[in-house]
């Protein structure tokens, strides 16, 4: 007979050890975060609701013409007219912090990851296991260490939202013909100079293609989050499915899903401009 | 003066290049360090010195080693072993901030498939090299702009590359690697993805720029004419060594072994052959000379014209045996009854094919003459054709136009002249 695994009481252990010795790093994290996503909401809620929708109506025109335009005014409005308007901002609020937060971590070590192949070799194992594990599992580490509220549901939406950006940005940067990278070293580069004129902008499309699917992997993780805390369309669904409210339910994950469409239109019309200067 | 020098310059492709290397040195074959230690020669001992403004080329079929060699020149590829001295530097040994320098001040590079940065302006493409180099913005784009006049580019600059044709697109790259100013520069299959016409246009402006720019160039190709059309020298690779070296004429008169004669084999004489080649010696007179001087030569060597030279054999006219009589008749001198208008000339680098013409229409002996005006020798009438069949009158001195070019290089080739003394020399 093979004893009851121990991996669990090590996992266990090692949060204990990060709240106990890491405490002021957890706590200046989560202030951070905090701020970030009250800015965020705040900013969102300078003017009446009409005006972020005409105001984000009109980006939405200049960045894809009417039929971009049509569907964020549409489906913004839609929002409104369900009752989710405030949630659905500070939904869109926590996306936006842990896609910001998910570039920052994701790109960098995506270039490394597509420069150094031992880097790509580490990380590879390791972001097939935060995609495949289920994404509650991280909530519960999470808690403990950040406490309920919002900056456990960004956290753990950042780890399982991260891997398409490191992944894509890995690819994009492998991508880049040998010959330009060779150009790009025989007039003397450095390799800043290489990465940031040369690789970067040719990886850009496909890096653009890994935070876009980020967007949308950190928006079903947020509303996964509402169950420790985390504000947000998904406390609406969170509590409609606890109450076995269905009308609710479904008029909540209409909101999510109006909000999934537009901010995907929107990161692919952002690639696709990239695309057609190129 | 030789600008390159590279010194037992050795490429091994495998996870112990040293051991490889020791084992090669011990005499080892490429056969067995491939199948023993899975180890690649790419490059053998490679030792040549490419001489400041000559077009060097190094050809060889694919897998010769020849994209491998050039990158070792600005370590592209590092070299396993071996020196690779440019101006007085050995680039083998520079530490990585000095091969920068190098990189940016002396080398440029054209590649096979262009490499343009696709987000940047054929402008800004042209201008990158000056850009890493931290050149102000305003200084860049005028020298990139000067590249792209260059290279005949003027009205392009903002568009993108892939608006442009595989042609054009070269151009920017060659533009890309003149904007910096090199000493050297290296050309990796620079033409081998354009269309044959556009290839040979382009073979044609890089000649021109040559002649302009004076660069030292290392062109890379795996075609034969192509290598013959444009360079000075050629080195011919198999198996990451060089087997023959010489210029192009070399190649063809005297391949070094059954391989470089295959190669050259399908080869065009008419596009190799040059005047230089299938002239002979010309029979001359000395313009101070009197007209029955030239008819009793003339009769001596039972021939019907002569070239008029002056003392410095430049070429002033052709006497002919009518000419010359009538002259005698009239006590004129040599100067008052020879021709002078319209005399066949060509200059000794014309290939053949471009001679055809002229020696089906001219009626007296064709002169080739050098920049200068001087005579270095004549083509009488079926030499073009009696060169085609295979009769090349100047194979075993090794005339070549590359040297006739130079001065007095080949002073055996002087026209035959009547000195003062009324004795013929030479």
């Amino acid at each position: 007979m093979i004893g009851k695994s121990p991996i669990g009481d090590w996992v266990e252990s090692a949060v204990n050890f990060l709240t106990v010795h890491a405490e002021g790093f957890f706590e200046g994290l989560s202030t951070i975060l905090e701020a970030v996503v009250n800015s965020f909401t705040w900013m969102f809620q300078l003017g009446p609701f009409w005006m972020l929708i005409a105001i984000l109506t009109i980006i939405a025109f200049i960045v894809g013409r009417w039929s971009l335009a049509l569907l964020t005014g549409i489906g913004l409005l839609m929002i409104v007219w369900l009752g989710y308007w405030e949630a659905t901002i500070l939904t869109l609020s926590l996306v936006l912090t842990s896609t910001v937060l998910s570039i920052l971590i994701g790109v960098p070590l995506g270039i490394l990851s597509g420069t150094i192949n031992g880097v790509s070799k580490v990380l590879r194992p390791l972001m097939d296991f935060m995609q495949t594990m289920p994404a509650f599992v991280y909530l519960l580490p999470a808690v403990i260490l950040f406490g309920l509220g919002i900056v456990p549901g960004i956290i753990a939406s950042v780890i399982f939202a991260v891997p398409p950006t490191i992944r894509l940005t890995d690819l994009g940067i492998r991508q880049v013909p040998q010959d330009m990278t060779e150009a790009a070293n025989s007039f003397g580069s450095t390799p800043w100079q290489r990465l940031w004129k040369v690789q970067l902008p040719i990886a850009l499309p496909t890096l653009m293609a890994g935070v876009n699917q980020t967007i949308m992997l950190s928006l079903s993780m947020v509303v996964i989050a509402s169950m420790i805390g985390a504000q947000g369309v998904g406390t609406e669904v969170y509590r409609a499915v606890t109450q076995l409210k269905i009308g609710q339910g479904f008029e909540a994950g209409l909101a999510v899903v109006l909000l999934a469409i537009i901010l995907d239109r929107f990161s692919q019309r952002l690639i696709k401009s990239n695309h057609a200067r190129h | 003066m030789s600008i390159l020098s590279v010194r037992g310059a050795t490429k091994i492709f495998g996870t112990q290049e040293k051991q490889a290397l020791e084992l090669l040195k011990q005499g080892w074959s490429r056969e067995k360090l491939a199948k023993e230690k899975q180890a690649t020669v790419a490059v053998n001992q490679v030792s040549f010195d490419v001489q400041e403004g000559e077009i060097f080329v190094i050809m060889g079929l694919s897998g010769s080693g020849k994209s491998t060699l050039v990158r070792m020149f600005n370590r592209l590829i590092e070299p396993t072993s071996g020196e690779i001295w440019i101006k007085g530097q050995d680039v083998a040994k520079l530490n990585s901030s000095s091969l920068r320098q190098m990189r940016r001040q002396s080398i440029g590079m054209v590649f096979q498939k262009f490499a343009l940065f696709p987000h940047r302006s054929v402008l800004e493409n042209a201008a990158y090299g000056l850009e890493v180099q931290g050149v102000r913005k305003s200084e860049r784009m005028e020298k990139a702009m000067e590249a792209l006049r260059l290279v005949g580019l003027e009205g392009w600059e903002q568009k993108r590359p892939d608006e442009l044709s595989g042609g054009m697109q070269q151009r920017v790259g060659l533009a890309r690697a003149l904007a910096n100013d090199p000493d050297i520069l290296l050309m990796d299959e620079a033409f081998s993805a354009l269309d044959p016409l556009i290839r040979r246009d382009m073979q044609d402006e890089l000649l021109d720029l040559q002649q302009k720019m004076k660069k030292t160039i290392i062109f890379i190709t795996h075609d034969l004419d192509e290598a013959l059309r444009i360079g000075d020298r050629i080195a011919l690779l198999k198996d990451g060594e060089v087997i023959q070296l010489g210029t192009p004429e070399e190649m063809l008169m005297n391949p070094a072994d059954d391989y470089v004669e295959r190669f050259v084999e399908g080869v065009d004489l008419s596009k190799v052959l040059t005047a230089a080649h299938i002239m002979r010696r010309p029979e001359t007179i000395s313009v101070d000379r009197g007209p029955r001087v030239a008819l009793q030569l003339m009769r001596d060597i039972g021939i019907s014209s002569l070239f008029v030279v002056d003392r410095n054999k430049k070429l002033l006219g052709v006497v002919t045996g009518e000419l010359a009589s009538e002259g005698a008749r009239r006590n004129q001198s040599l100067q008052e009854v020879m021709i002078t208008d319209e005399l066949p000339l060509v200059s000794p680098d014309v290939v053949m094919n471009d001679l055809f013409a002229l020696s089906g229409t001219a009626k007296l002996p064709i002169a080739v003459v050098n920049a200068d005006g001087r005579l270095l020798g004549a083509i009488v009438r079926g030499a073009v054709l009696g060169a085609l069949a295979g009769h090349v009158p100047n194979a075993d001195n090794q005339a070549a136009p590359a040297s006739v070019q130079a001065e007095g290089a080949h002073e055996s080739e002087l026209p035959l002249t009547i000195t003062a003394e009324g004795g013929v020399e030479r």
